[in-house]
Parts: structure tokens; C-alpha cells; sequence
């Protein structure tokens, strides 16, 4: 019988889309400070494999001569980021939605299964609750990342007030690198998780705007039958 | 391998296989389709009025008139930030010192702002205009040597985001304010840095000798053990382009507040001009 079955609180969406332009905007105005010294490379000795970034880059999308623009956008917004992730923290500890996010013991076996799945190279889905193991530890790690990213850039901010910080990350060109680091981890979240999303379809995706997925669930109360099948039985 | 059940409420979503590859469609016309389609007609309205609301906030605050190159309410952001961080402040917190051997051979210039007009390095006096008023007091380059020499090796940060190891030496701001009581109103000697004369001048005003390039300074960072009227780079007289004969040093601050080939030092009860805060950047520019 199919439902609706509420999966996203109200809450949960909002942070979510108001945490993806203030971190697109970050991002670009983050591009535009270090345009202006973009020194970090892939690579050793004189061997270059990638340089952050090509000029063909800068030509394209105009990143050039905007630091002290940038340096103001990110000065502000900073603030909404900050304030949006410490709420979605809060919430998710309040309201028990943690459970469903935090890695369990179960977490890095199944989303070693999940990538297997997803990479074609194994037939059976692994049984998930709200979120599977891979995305446990995604939205996990990116929350960290987070933390991580409001560290390293107070650190580079004020770094003699904050130096125990700023010494603690291994000083303050050390914690620039890391920032920097931490800005291209969001990138690759970021493909992933919208390639992820695309594959899902469209019922996944609008639960995250709508809150709501429709599920296909025997007629009885539901739970307990289903947590008995085996993790291989499809729906 | 089964999953625990947990205990879950109607709402919740039980453990359940991963959906790909399930016909989720609704019996068309059915009331749940219609449920569906209100729910997610309303949201996705909700959702494309909320991004249109935030677009439309940020051109507005974009298109702000401009306080010293931003947009008026990025500069009261800026500012508040500013406060923020003056009163975390410190004057016990020091920036971290090197080994002299870690310092740069060649220290990098960047930018000839106030420094492009001729000077006789001879007839050069510093001026200071008295925070109490009268005429400014002159001073040579020997009476800021004869003030307690200061040796430091410390990290000079552009705020274009590089960095070097400097050695600088020179005479702190805070011993001269201790010898020449010119900053306090009513002319009181700067005796402990961490207890000010009351009436100390909360900002500081420093111009090159053609007045091309000025910056501001908090008197909190001015009097920073580590804040120096520097004579000095690797045991060397300044040469021309780094600011012979004196110039500004603080690691507290970005290198555009370093300013080179001192003129005119005065105190204000605001915040004074600064080069390069007039052209969009952070007035703090630092801490």
C-alpha cells in the first residue's frame, strides 16, 4: 500500500536551503580572496600536476581584482553560516534526529555495500533506515568540516587574539592551507551528493523542499515486518 | 543480517530497502495523488518565494550606497566585527617570534604608496601632534633610537594572503608614549600598558611626509608590546623602499597598516583615515 510517509522536518529544510546559497557565496567570495595570492598546487618539486587555479579558470568566470569585495562578503555571511549550522546542530541534538545521522558500528561496512551498489559492482541494496551507512558519514564528516572550516578561518582571521588556535593548526600559513582544503572537500561533497541525489529521482528529492516521500509499506503496522526481511528482499 | 526494529512512532520511516527501482507512482486522481500534489505544489511555491526573497534581499543590500567602498550594511558588519574583536582583545597575546635565522634575506616591497616623493633623509624629523593640543614636538631619528631597542622576528601577513618571516628592530610605540606623554589629553606618561592614563587617545593617525598615504590605528594595538617605530631590517638601516628612515610594524595587523617613512603621528577620538579601508577593506584590517 502506498503512503506518505513524512521524512524531512520542516526545520531540517530550511537549514538545508538556506546553508546552500550562504555556502556557494562563501565559496565564490573565498575564490576571490585567494585570487590574490594563489600559490597551492597539486604536485612536487617542479613537477605541477594541477595549479589552483588555471588561468582559463580566472578567464572564465571573472575571479580577478576582488579582494577587498570578497573579503566583506565573506566577512558577513560567515555569520549566517555559522549561525544556520550551530541551529542545525542544535536541532538535530534536540530534536533526536541525530540518531539517524550519526554513524552507528553497522555505518562503515554498509556504505563500503552502498558504494559497491552504487558502483555496479553489487546487485543487493543494503537494508537502511532514514539514511544508509555512506550517507551517515557523509553528513557526518561534512558537519565536521563545517566545525573545521569556522576553525581554521578564525584562526587566519585574527590569528594573534586566536594564537593558541592558530599555533594549535600548526600556524598560520598551515591553517590557510587547511581552510583552502577544507573549501575543495565541500566541492567534492557537493558533486557527490548532487549526482547521488540526481540518481535517487524525483521522490527523494522532493522530500527535502516537500518533507514528505511516498513509500510503498505492507498494510499493518508498519516496522516490524520490514525490519525482518533480509537486507538483500526488495521491495 | 536483520536490524534491530526500533521502536517508531506511524510517522516515522521504518528500515526499509533502499527504494531504486520501486514504482512509487500514485494512482493517478486518487486522493493521495492529490494530498501529494497540494503538499508538494505548496512547498516548492514556499521554497521558489523564499529563494526569490533571498535574491532579491541580497541585491538590495548589494546595491546599498557605499560606506568607504562596500555597501553601507557590509561596512556596519565589518564594524561590528571590529568591536567584537576589541573586546576580546588582549594586549597579552603576542604574536608568535621566530629565530632570527628563520627571517627572509630579501624582505618583499608591495606597492610605493607615499614613498614616491623625494626626502632628505638628513633634514627627516617625525612630527607628533599632541592629543592635548599645541604645536607639534619634532623628533629626530636619534631620540627614537635612544628609547629601549626592541628586537623581533615575527610574521609579516599581506593581506593578499602571503606571509614572511621579518627581523625588524626599532623602539616600541608604547616606550615612546612612556617617555613623550603626548597622547593622553592631560599629559600623563604611559607608565603600564595594561592600565592607560583614562584620558588616552582611543585612536592614532599616522601620515607619510607627503601625505599620500595614511593609516589608523586602535590605541589597544598602538601600545602593543609588539607594536614598533622600526629603524631597522636584519641589523640594517631601512633602505628607501622600506621606509627609510622610520615606518610602522605590528604583527597584530595586515602589512597595508606597516606604514613607511613615518611623517606625522597624531591621536583622535575617531577613527582616522586609512588608505586603504577607503577603498572597500576592513578599517581593522587585523588583530
Amino acid at each position: 500500500m502506498k503512503k506518505l510517509i513524512e521524512k524531512h522536518p520542516l526545520a531540517i529544510r530550511w537549514f538545508h536551503w538556506v546553508n546552500f546559497p550562504v555556502l556557494m557565496l562563501m565559496i565564490w567570495s573565498g575564490l576571490w580572496i585567494y585570487w590574490a595570492n594563489d600559490v597551492y598546487r597539486i604536485g612536487w618539486g617542479d613537477t605541477t600536476l594541477y595549479k589552483f587555479f588555471p588561468q582559463s579558470f580566472y578567464d572564465t568566470v571573472h575571479l580577478d581584482h576582488k579582494l577587498a569585495q570578497g573579503m566583506a562578503w565573506h566577512f558577513v555571511l560567515m555569520w549566517v553560516f555559522f549561525l544556520n549550522g550551530l541551529l542545525y546542530v542544535l536541532y538535530t541534538l534536540f530534536s533526536g534526529e541525530w540518531r539517524y545521522l550519526l554513524p552507528n558500528r553497522h555505518s562503515f561496512r554498509e556504505a563500503g555495500q552502498v558504494i559497491l551498489h552504487d558502483l555496479g559492482l553489487r546487485k543487493a541494496a543494503p537494508l537502511v533506515q532514514k539514511y544508509n551507512g555512506a550517507q551517515r558519514l557523509a553528513y557526518t564528516a561534512v558537519i565536521l568540516m563545517g566545525v573545521g572550516s569556522l576553525l581554521t578561518g578564525l584562526a587566519i582571521y585574527k590569528p594573534t587574539q586566536f594564537g593558541w588556535l592558530t599555533q594549535g593548526l600548526g600556524g598560520y600559513e598551515a591553517a590557510r592551507v587547511q581552510h583552502f582544503v577544507l573549501t575543495i572537500g565541500y566541492v567534492l561533497f557537493f558533486v557527490v551528493h548532487v549526482a547521488q541525489v540526481g540518481r535517487a529521482g524525483w521522490n527523494n528529492f522532493r522530500s527535502m523542499v516537500a518533507g514528505f516521500e511516498v513509500a510503498d509499506v505492507p498494510a499493518g503496522p508498519a516496522g516490524a515486518p520490514l525490519a525482518q526481511r533480509e537486507p538483500d528482499s526488495r521491495a | 543480517m536483520a536490524l534491530e526494529p526500533t521502536p517508531t512512532s506511524a510517522q516515522e520511516i521504518p528500515p526499509h530497502p533502499s527504494p531504486d527501482g520501486e514504482n512509487l507512482t500514485l494512482p493517478p486522481g486518487s486522493p493521495l495523488a492529490r494530498e501529494a500534489a497540494r503538499r508538494t505544489r505548496r512547498s516548492f511555491i514556499g521554497l521558489g518565494l523564499a529563494g526569490l526573497g533571498g535574491v532579491l534581499g541580497w541585491r538590495y543590500l548589494l546595491n546599498a550606497p557605499e560606506a568607504d567602498g562596500v555597501p553601507a550594511p557590509f561596512r556596519r558588519v565589518l564594524d561590528a566585527n571590529g568591536r567584537l574583536s576589541a573586546a576580546y582583545f588582549r594586549e597579552t597575546r603576542l604574536a608568535p617570534e621566530f629565530a632570527k635565522s628563520l627571517a627572509v634575506r630579501e624582505v618583499r616591497t608591495n606597492g610605493s604608496a607615499g614613498l614616491e616623493s623625494d626626502i632628505d633623509l638628513a633634514a627627516w624629523r617625525l612630527a607628533v601632534q599632541p592629543y592635548g593640543g599645541g604645536k607639534p614636538r619634532e623628533f629626530t631619528l636619534a631620540d627614537i633610537k635612544a628609547l629601549p631597542r626592541v628586537e623581533m622576528t615575527t610574521q609579516l601577513k599581506c593581506i593578499e594572503g602571503w606571509s614572511i618571516i621579518v627581523n625588524w628592530t626599532g623602539a616600541r610605540f608604547a616606550d615612546f608614549l612612556a617617555k613623550y606623554p603626548l597622547a593622553s589629553r592631560s599629559g600623563q606618561p604611559l607608565k603600564d600598558i595594561a592600565n592607560p592614563p583614562a584620558d588616552l587617545a582611543p585612536y592614532v593617525s599616522l601620515v607619510t611626509p607627503d601625505e599620500e598615504y595614511y593609516v589608523g590605528l586602535d590605541m589597544h594595538s598602538a601600545i602593543h608590546p609588539q607594536t614598533l617605530l622600526c629603524y631597522e631590517i636584519n641589523g640594517q638601516p631601512l633602505s628607501l623602499e622600506h621606509g627609510a628612515p622610520l615606518r610602522l610594524v605590528t604583527p597584530l595587523k595586515y602589512g597595508i597598516k606597516h606604514l613607511k617613512r613615518i611623517g606625522t603621528i597624531a591621536f583622535a577620538d575617531a577613527r582616522p583615515a586609512d588608505y586603504w579601508a577607503e577603498q572597500g577593506y576592513d578599517w581593522d584590517a587585523g588583530h
